[in-house]
């Protein structure tokens, strides 16, 4: 099992200094959570991670292989273990349903048409979607599909550490529930260490173990989801509790 | 004064840094069409599309600037010239090969294929699709880039040399139909100053044509600014930049072609 060392990261968008030191440890097999406001940076982090960004300093380690400036081969093999849920799907507009989630298995094994399609119908299968769906494209699906569609791709290969960016934004709140469970049996299934982005409450409260809370551009909190409900911190404990009035709403209050 | 001088100044360095990034990825386009793998199904598909697709629009254009030139280098030359017919000829074919086939069909597949092609590769970067597939283990350069550039470098000569002869067929259709020349000496008139170099020199400029188009496409694509606007603003750029690169280009080669 894959565990994921994660050590002073800054990163900026010209002024906007988004992350601004960022440390989180995630164990073998454990399921994080990442919360934080809207732009606080959650999407960015996880870009970082998977470097699809080069962050401006910091390090991060998977396996106790350094990611960060990393050599394509040192690359290749990291992200061979991973899977990746992406925010809005991410799905490929120009393939089928099918092709989508057999997008990276393909490119290692020697197989036909027909055999490949049987496998992306299982894969389709563990995500509740039925095999009719195999030769649609992603533009004919509903948002809640294609979040499915896209759990299946990131589960194809069966990574080690899957990635999840916000699976239920979007969502209705019976479809989100549907979603939850998916990730979380997928999830248990592989055995795999996750990362979930989330500012959905319910959502983490099902599929995590830990959680941490990005804050202007740095882990404020972080413990178990127990924990969480009783946090004292006060930005943590607006969040957690969606108070109108509190520290992260304090630019909007009148001042009196 | 200060603040004055600040705008152009910091004009000037955003240019710069727009040509080292452009440089960077014709570097890195050139390095990448060298390494395999090639997917040869991205390369078909681009191939019809950049090909098949665009022979209408070109064969329209290029067979109606046919028919002008015969017109236009009529009433022109009979004011001086006996010959009209051979001349007429000759001076359709010789614009057509050298310079219009060209010029007309980058600028037709740039307007249809680099807006597209910047449409399709910048919503696959706001969308994330791009990041997806470097965490499926597929280079974008490899998968995206390198199949477009190399179809549109391939397809497009092959487009001007049809476009060409429907030109030179346009050009025959006035001389024949409504000048009353004979088609035998329209023929003859066609082929005996034609030389390959004509056009040869004509399909070099369709492949460097086909080359910028692609490039522009795929690099304002590439690095499309975020949301809606950013890709429309990419859209418009990659067909803005790869006519006017199409218009200089076919003055340098040219220039370097048949200034003797
Ligand atoms: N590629 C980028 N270029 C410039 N700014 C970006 C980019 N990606 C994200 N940002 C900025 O970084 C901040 C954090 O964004 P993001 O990580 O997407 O937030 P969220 O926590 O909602 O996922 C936002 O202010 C956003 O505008
Ligand atoms: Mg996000």
């Amino acid at each position: 099992m894959s565990h994921i060392q994660i050590r002073d990261i800054h990163k900026h968008f010209g002024a906007n200094h988004v992350l601004r030191g960022v440390a989180l440890d995630v164990a073998a097999g454990q399921t994080m959570a990442i919360i934080g406001a809207s732009g606080s940076g959650k999407s960015v982090l996880l870009k970082v991670i998977l470097g699809l960004l080069p962050p401006d300093s910091g390090s991060v380690e998977v396996d106790g292989v350094e990611s960060v400036n990393a050599s394509r081969r040192t690359r290749e093999q990291i992200l061979r273990k991973i899977g990746m849920l992406f925010q809005g799907g991410a799905l490929f507009d120009s393939l089928p349903i099918w092709e989508n989630i057999m997008f990276r298995y393909r490119q290692n094994v020697d197989m036909d048409k027909a055999a490949l399609r049987k496998e992306a119908k299982d894969i389709l299968a563990q995500v509740l979607l039925e095999e009719r769906v195999l030769d649609l494209y992603p533009a004919e699906l509903s948002g809640g599909m294609q979040k499915r569609v896209g759990l299946a791709r990131a589960i194809a290969d069966k990574p080690e550490i899957l990635f999840f960016d916000e699976p239920t934004s979007g969502l209705d709140p019976i479809t989100s529930g549907v979603i939850n469970r998916l990730v979380r049996d997928a999830t248990k299934r592989l055995g795999a260490t996750a990362v979930v982005i989330s500012h959905d409450m319910n959502s983490v409260r099902e599929i995590a173990d830990r959680v941490a809370m990005l804050h202007e551009g740095k882990i404020i909190w972080q413990g178990t989801v127990k924990q969480m409900g009783r946090a004292r911190h006060p930005v943590v404990r607006q969040f957690v509790h969606g108070l109108a009035s509190g520290p992260l709403t304090e630019q909007y209050e009148i001042k009196k | 004064m200060v603040q004055l001088l600040q705008i152009p100044g910091r004009a000037a360095l955003a240019m710069l840094g727009e040509i080292g990034r452009l440089s960077f990825f014709i570097g890195r386009t050139l390095f990448w069409l060298a390494q395999p793998p090639w997917y040869g199904r991205q390369i078909l598909r681009q191939m019809l599309d950049i090909g098949y697709f665009s022979l209408p629009v070109v064969g329209l254009t290029t067979m109606f600037s046919g028919m002008v030139i015969a017109l236009q280098s009529y009433t022109g030359t009979e004011r001086f010239s006996a010959e009209g017919e051979t001349s007429v000829a000759t001076v359709v074919v010789l614009i057509i090969t050298r310079e219009l086939g060209p010029v007309l069909a980058g600028l037709m597949v740039a307007g249809r294929i680099g807006a597209a092609m910047a449409a399709e590769i910048g919503t696959m970067r706001v969308t994330d699709q791009i990041d997806a597939l470097d965490t499926l283990s597929t280079r974008p350069m490899q998968y995206l880039v390198i199949p477009r550039v190399a179809a549109a470098t391939l397809c497009l000569p092959f487009l001007v040399l049809i476009g060409d002869t429907i030109g030179v067929f346009g050009g025959y259709v006035i001389a024949v139909y409504q000048l009353n020349f004979s088609p035998s000496a329209y023929l003859s008139g066609t082929l005996e100053f034609l030389e390959a170099f004509d056009v040869i020199i004509g399909l070099v400029k369709a492949a460097v044509f086909g080359f910028i188009i692609a490039l522009m496409g795929c690099y304002f694509g590439y690095y499309s600014g975020r949301g809606a606007e950013g890709v429309g603003r990419a859209t418009t750029n990659a067909v803005v930049y790869s006519a006017i690169l199409i218009l200089i280009l076919d003055f340098i080669i040219t220039g370097l072609a048949f200034a003797r």
